[in-house]
């Protein structure tokens, strides 16, 4: 559950944000989450339901999930390919001299207010 | 009419705990602590493998132990008992991992002054633990037989960010199907500095590799 932990995290990034715009509510969070970031989307968004919803300038703040796809660079063929799909292994030439270009994002993306 | 509002961030939720975790490197650098943040599965045997480890150098540098657990403080007591060295117990509230804050206040209710060596150990688990920066000079990790030798392949993250990996329980490998040498390769392909000393904590073989490891790695962090 470290689900639960990062939206800790989430909610002190924000409310930091918050404070320095001014902001009395939040109504939405966008947030970045790579494919093999490890973060379970739907385990978040039910974390960020209980937590944020101690905090008033998050109370009824939804959490919206952008994901990102992973991909992986292969150092010898040069070319990319999608991670979940053949892992650590290039599907062109077989090499396991590859490594993560995106996907493993865990980021605040941006937050939503209403005109206040 | 309402109209919405967007403030960017772009900020990684790692961000914070990834700069703490750099200060307090830094600060254990000049006070010469070399924190050592030791992960695994649960049952993998790392208590059982820190006492072995312990007694063998405790008489040539001064060690801490410092327990994180979801609850109990069985562990920083069989230390204690078995070791007679300082070893506390961290609670983590429910949380599945230690981060760089909470590791800073263990290591403030440590008695000051008194460690060259402190070894963390992390909650047991092969997800959450590899994501938290705690601060530590370097990571380990114990992988026991049992659990198989395509664990690197199967928690890549974990074995990525580990320097050291014990393989341990090697007594039973008659028993399983694991084949140290696939295991190595499969730690290379996540961590090609990885290095892997096969122990076996119930019965001391191997341990001195990790205790010389131990040593020889304080004594640079003193130095350089």
């Amino acid at each position: 559950m470290h689900e639960l932990g990062i939206v800790f995290y989430i909610i002190k990034d924000v409310k930091e944000a918050a404070a320095e715009n001014g902001v009395s509510h939040v109504d939405a969070v966008v947030m970045n989450i790579g494919e093999v970031s490890t973060v379970v989307p739907e385990y978040l968004t039910d974390c960020w339901r209980w937590a944020a919803d101690k905090e008033a300038v998050l109370q009824g703040c939804e959490l919206k999930i952008h994901s990102i796809p992973a991909v992986s660079y292969c150092e010898d063929c040069r070319t990319e390919f999608e991670t979940v799909r053949f892992g650590k292994t290039c599907p062109h030439c077989q090499s396991g001299k590859t490594y993560l270009l995106r996907g493993n994002e865990v980021e605040i993306k941006e937050i939503e207010v209403m005109n206040q | 009419m309402d109209e919405v509002k967007i403030i960017e961030i772009k900020k990684s939720v790692y961000a914070d705990n990834d700069a703490a975790a750099g200060v307090l490197r830094q600060e254990l650098k000049a006070r010469g602590v070399y924190l050592l943040n030791l992960m695994s599965s649960p049952g993998s045997g790392k208590t059982t493998t820190l006492i072995r480890t312990i007694n063998l150098i405790k008489d040539k540098i001064r060690v801490a132990v410092m327990e994180a657990d979801i609850d109990s403080d069985v562990d920083a007591v069989k230390i204690k008992q078995a070791t007679g060295i300082e070893s506390i117990q961290l609670h983590t509230g429910g949380m599945c991992h230690l981060d760089a804050g909470m590791t800073r206040q263990g290591l403030e209710n440590l008695a000051p002054g008194g460690a060259d060596l402190v070894i963390l150990e992390n909650v047991g688990n092969l997800v959450c633990p590899a994501e938290f920066d705690t601060g530590a000079v370097c990571n380990a990790m114990i992988l026991s037989v049992p659990e198989g030798d395509d664990k690197p392949l199967k928690y890549p993250l974990m074995f990525s960010v580990c320097d050291l990996v014990l393989v341990n329980k090697t007594d039973v490998l008659p028993y399983f199907d694991f084949d140290l040498d696939r295991c190595r390769e499969h730690v290379r392909m996540r961590n090609p500095k990885a290095r892997v000393i096969p122990i076996c904590a119930k019965t001391g073989e191997g341990v001195d590799a990790f205790a010389a490891w131990l040593l020889e790695q304080v004594a640079a962090w003193k130095t350089n």
